[in-house]
């Protein structure tokens, strides 16, 4: 079994091959954005941090770039930065010039504003664009595979038709060398218990354990119940009830494999199979997570249609719910209503996703990247602004 | 199976299968697609289940039959309101 990729220099696989633009603070966002619409084959990365933040959360923007700067979709990467900012943008760029890629970076305060810096990075990108293009596809065995799984607008469909099939495709992947993260820790409140035994030993079950526990923690400080913005409204519209209910559903997409590590937020696995990944349930934070782990692929379910795609992260959409499929055609990839209506196994339907990934993995569109909705993208910051 | 978009109507006499039992239970509250109705009474402050898994308590009494969710069952987890009356 193998699956068509972009073969790095550091061996890694990317099943996309684009001129990263990244913007390194808030504040660099414009020209990043400016030279990404002038560039055909740029994928342009934007956030809200990088400045004014705690020494922890600026480690983790710093963190957080250089493994996006690394992720095997992106050919080339140019870093886009105001100046001033808190990140360290050289320590950045280091880090992924080690991992084989030209970088190039440019720096708005030095080059004289916005009108000229997005001149010399448009100029800097279409090279990158053309030396990029000569990489063609080789196939490439399944260990070379990285699968983010997310679940998002969920709804009693997600738990009991969409990530359970999903778990079997994750399943399938493992088997044949792959490597699958899971993350949105918040829901796993209420089934942990579960997930860790799945572990492969007691330390990685007591780190499950742990991450939910420190998760759980910042959600009490606020002093409220959890419920409204988990379960969010529309989880509890579509029939699920309290966090544990949707953590029960959530889980599922995990499958069945052993769980060989966990990882704080966006670090790249060491290990092949399935691993945990702390990172919240929203989006944006989340897919930029699984994008700077090194995820190449990314398989999303959705009950009630959550339409977000990354920029350089094909991201799979798969529905439990025939409404849903018949409402979002344009963002749904894969239906696998069939199982609730009877007339479809759960395994058959994992087979299919599975199927969707490879295909994905090769080359196929999604239709998050068919339509451009693809701006889901932030980096998960704990402490303040300051 | 029923199909999305469906609901189940008060009146209706529906059949609920747990394991291998299956049972014929009445609909006394109009029940939307994908949510839960109680399938036996349910006393106030017992545990509900699904998945086989605790997923909270109830508020209240919850009758054989009825919708079963945020108006009569809480979450045990994530409450940060229940602590900070405990402190």
């Amino acid at each position: 079994m193998q699956f068509e990729g972009y073969r790095r220099e550091n061996s890694s696989v990317g099943t996309r091959n684009y001129v990263g633009i990244i913007s390194t603070v808030v504040c660099a966002n414009e020209v990043a954005e400016n030279i990404a619409r002038e560039v055909e084959g740029t994928a342009c990365f934007t956030h809200h941090q990088g400045c004014c933040q705690t020494p922890p959360d600026i480690n983790r923007v710093n963190d957080t770039l250089i493994g996006l700067g690394r992720n095997p979709n992106l050919a080339a990467v140019l870093l886009v930065s105001l100046g001033c900012e808190s990140t360290a943008v050289e320590d950045v760029e280091k880090a992924i010039v080690e991992a084989g890629k030209r970088v190039e970076t440019i720096v708005i305060q030095e080059i004289g504003g916005a009108a000229r810096s997005s001149a010399e990075g448009i100029l800097l990108a279409q090279d990158m664009v053309m030396e990029a293009s000569k990489m063609k596809r080789v196939s490439c065995p399944m260990n070379d595979l990285v699968l983010g799984l997310k679940c998002g607008s969920s709804d009693t469909t997600s738990g009991l038709a969409a990530n359970p099939a999903l778990g079997i495709a994750s399943d399938q992947l493992v088997e044949a060398g792959g490597t699958s993260i899971v993350g949105e820790v918040t829901e796993f409140i209420g089934a942990e218990h579960l997930l860790a035994k799945h572990a492969e030993n007691d330390s990685i079950g007591q780190q499950i354990l742990d991450l939910v526990d420190r998760m759980e923690k910042r959600a009490k400080s606020v002093g409220t119940d959890i419920r409204g913005g988990q379960p969010t409204g529309g989880n509890i519209k579509g029939g699920l009830t309290t966090i544990e209910e949707k953590s029960l559903g959530a889980i599922a997409k995990a499958g069945n494999a052993t769980i060989k590590a966990v990882y704080e937020y966006g670090v790249a696995p060491k290990t092949h199979g399935l691993v945990v990944m702390d990172s919240p349930g929203r989006e944006p934070e989340i897919l930029t997570g699984l994008a700077a782990a090194g995820c190449n692929v990314i398989a999303f379910t959705t009950g009630r249609g959550a339409p977000q795609g990354f920029p350089f992260v094909p991201v799979i959409k798969i529905t439990g719910n025939r409404q849903t499929w018949d409402k979002l055609q344009d963002h749904v990839d894969v239906d696998v209503s069939s199982i609730l209506e009877g007339t479809e196994t759960l395994q058959s339907a994992g087979k299919r996703i599975f199927e969707a990934i490879l295909e994905v993995a090769s080359g196929r569109k999604t239709k998050a990247e068919i339509s451009g909705y693809t701006k889901a993208m932030d980096i998960y910051v704990v402490g303040p602004v300051i | 199976m029923f199909s999305v978009g469906e609901i189940i109507r008060t009146g209706e006499t529906i059949s609920s299968g747990l394991g291998d039992r299956t049972t014929k239970l009445l609909i006394i509250t109009p029940i939307p697609y994908g949510h839960k109705f109680a399938i036996k009474d349910i006393s106030k402050g017992e545990n509900i289940l699904t998945y086989g898994e605790a997923i909270g308590r109830a508020t209240q009494d919850i009758a054989l039959g009825s919708h079963a969710h945020i108006q009569n069952i809480e979450g045990l987890r994530g409450r940060g309101d229940l602590e900070s009356q405990e402190v």
